[in-house]
């Protein structure tokens, strides 16, 4: 392991905004369908503005929970929303499990995706099934941590975590919508896939291929 | 369609950078300059009274900043909320020390942002209030009001918030008028065309020629039916039904009205409409105090009109007729 675990996350960090630029337009055309198209643009927006925060960060003196708050608060000041306070929560929540620790290990993993997950259900309220991004996050933290007690390898549980992320994006255009701007349409979101899960999802798959 | 842009992710900058160009004389901008603040604000012994929501609604929300109205406005990006650092710079902007009330829409984004950027205010030890409009009648039954959606009866509550504060009043009784003023109000959208975000660069949603969207928001959320397109006189009278059997308002109330465009509807429509808007409102018994028509409330270059119907009692036509110094004839 030569690389640390700050500089790691910040390369996860650099991923994702690659990967969100990757699908904004198609995050913006989902968004537009049960929504008011702009997704692809904020979660750009919001992840361009965590790498230049990070940028301005030694990663060399930083603390895995260092780079989550800086993560945090570029994000919130970056981005209104809804995407603003829920992912900023998201990444507070993680910085704080993240204290105190120099290793980015398949527990730590664990522990980031969990306090992530809860992050932004306990700021937006929803739970599974509303068809939002917590549909892949909450499952992603679950398959993580049964990775984890199961004792799985590293390329395992981020399998497992990828699987658990795509099926859960997957199974928002089954659902009717009950939270955010999407709940406004009701049973005319049914067959869509939740935009908020799907660039959710396009994070999990950078988090796997970077940590 | 065509437009004047320079760059589709600077449509916001450059609508601000101008907006105070052409008013210097009635507003100024603050260190934020997401942020668009009263010229002489913060007032000293005053309630501030601050507002924020996405732009392409102009002139909503920053052409309601101004003398006995906003104070501060929070501005966001296009159909998206303000971010929580803008709402709290806002408020911070608006604190002549004697608390701040925010008064803004019902969205998820918004009531987000808004919880957020009060706790970091509270932190300053600036005292906040803050009322969420919901008068959109078609985005929820009213039996689930507070799911409701805020519409163009925000410029109403502004308007009583803003004229409330003006009168030296406390925090709690801006508060409570603006609640009522909300309260009072109900809202109706029809949508007959689209609007594009410059950055996506296609509709987000389709209105078939000929056809018509009853109920739509202000950023195109579906409304609740999908009908062949009748004339102004048939929309206007199924409007004022939709408003009005909802509020359910004794006879003889007196009411303000406001009928807006979305964007890309002329004024000689609005006109026509209401036309049609007032001889139904008068036909049931209701007494217009006030109307006022325009594109006071918008969602970029959408087609359609909504109508706002606002019940009066003494206390609020007295508000009503307070002078407002903004860029919008109030």
């Amino acid at each position: 392991m030569s690389e640390s675990a700050a500089r790691a996350l910040a390369r996860m960090f650099g991923r994702m905004a690659e990967a969100i630029e990757a699908e904004k337009d198609h995050l913006s055309e989902l968004d537009g369908a049960i929504g008011d198209g702009d997704h692809g643009i904020t979660m750009s927006l919001g992840f361009k503005a965590v790498n230049k925060a990070l940028a301005a960060l030694d990663l060399d003196t930083a603390s895995p929970s260092e780079v989550m708050q800086t993560a945090a608060t570029g994000f919130l000041d970056a981005v209104g929303a809804s995407t603003g306070p829920l992912y900023a929560t998201g990444l507070r929540r993680a910085a704080q499990a993240l204290a105190g620790r120099k290793e980015l290990d398949l527990a730590a993993c664990r522990d980031m995706l969990a306090a992530f997950s809860e992050g932004i259900r306990d700021r937006g309220k929803a739970q599974r099934g509303d068809k939002t991004m917590l549909d892949v996050w909450l499952p992603a933290a679950e398959a993580a941590a049964t990775a984890v007690a199961d004792g799985r390898s590293k390329q395992d549980f981020w399998k497992a975590v990828t699987i658990a992320a795509d099926n859960g994006a997957a199974a928002t255009a089954t659902m009717v919508a009950t939270k955010g701007r999407a709940a406004r349409v009701r049973e005319r979101s049914l067959g869509h896939l939740d935009p908020g899960a799907a660039s959710a999802a396009a994070l999990v798959r950078a988090m796997a291929e970077t940590l | 369609m065509q437009r004047f842009i320079n760059d589709p992710d600077l449509v916001v900058e450059d609508t601000v950078k101008g907006f105070v160009k052409a008013h210097s004389d009635i507003v100024r901008l603050a260190e934020n300059p997401r942020v668009v603040v009263a010229k002489d604000a913060p007032f000293a012994g005053k309630v501030g009274v601050v507002t924020g929501g996405g732009s392409g609604h102009e002139p909503a929300f920053i052409g309601y900043t101004g003398k006995n109205m906003l104070d501060a406005v929070a501005v966001g990006e296009l159909f998206s909320s303000p971010t929580a650092k803008s709402f709290h710079d806002a408020i911070r902007a608006a604190d002549g020390g004697k608390g701040v009330v925010v008064l803004y829409g019902n969205y998820a984004g918004d009531n987000m942002n808004v919880k957020m950027a009060t706790k970091l205010a509270a932190k300053d030890g600036i005292e906040i209030a803050t009322v969420v409009a919901n008068d959109d009648v078609c985005s929820a039954p009213l039996a689930e009001r507070e799911k409701r959606r805020g519409v163009a009866g925000e410029i109403f509550m502004w308007k009583m918030g803003g004229a409330k504060a003006a009168t030296g009043a406390s925090l709690e009784e801006v508060r409570a008028t603006a609640q009522k003023a909300i309260d009072n109000c109900r809202s109706i959208g029809v949508g007959l065309g689209p609007c594009t975000l410059p950055a996506v660069g296609h509709p987000n949603f389709q209105i078939e020629p000929g056809t018509m969207e009853v109920g739509i928001g202000h950023h195109g959320e579906p409304g609740v039916r999908v009908e062949k397109l009748k004339t102004a006189e048939e929309v206007a009278k199924d409007m004022v039904k939709i408003v009005l059997d909802d509020h359910n308002l004794p006879e003889g109330t007196e009411v303000a009205v406001l009928v807006s465009g979305l964007g890309a509807t002329p004024l000689n429509e609005l006109y026509i409409l209401n036309d049609t808007i007032e001889s139904e409102i008068s036909a049931r018994g209701l007494k217009i105090r006030k109307t006022w028509i325009g594109n006071y409330f918008t969602s970029l270059e959408m087609v359609g009109a909504t109508l706002t119907v606002m019940a009066l009692d003494d206390d609020l036509k007295t508000l009503l007729d307070v002078e407002t110094r903004c860029t919008m004839i109030l």
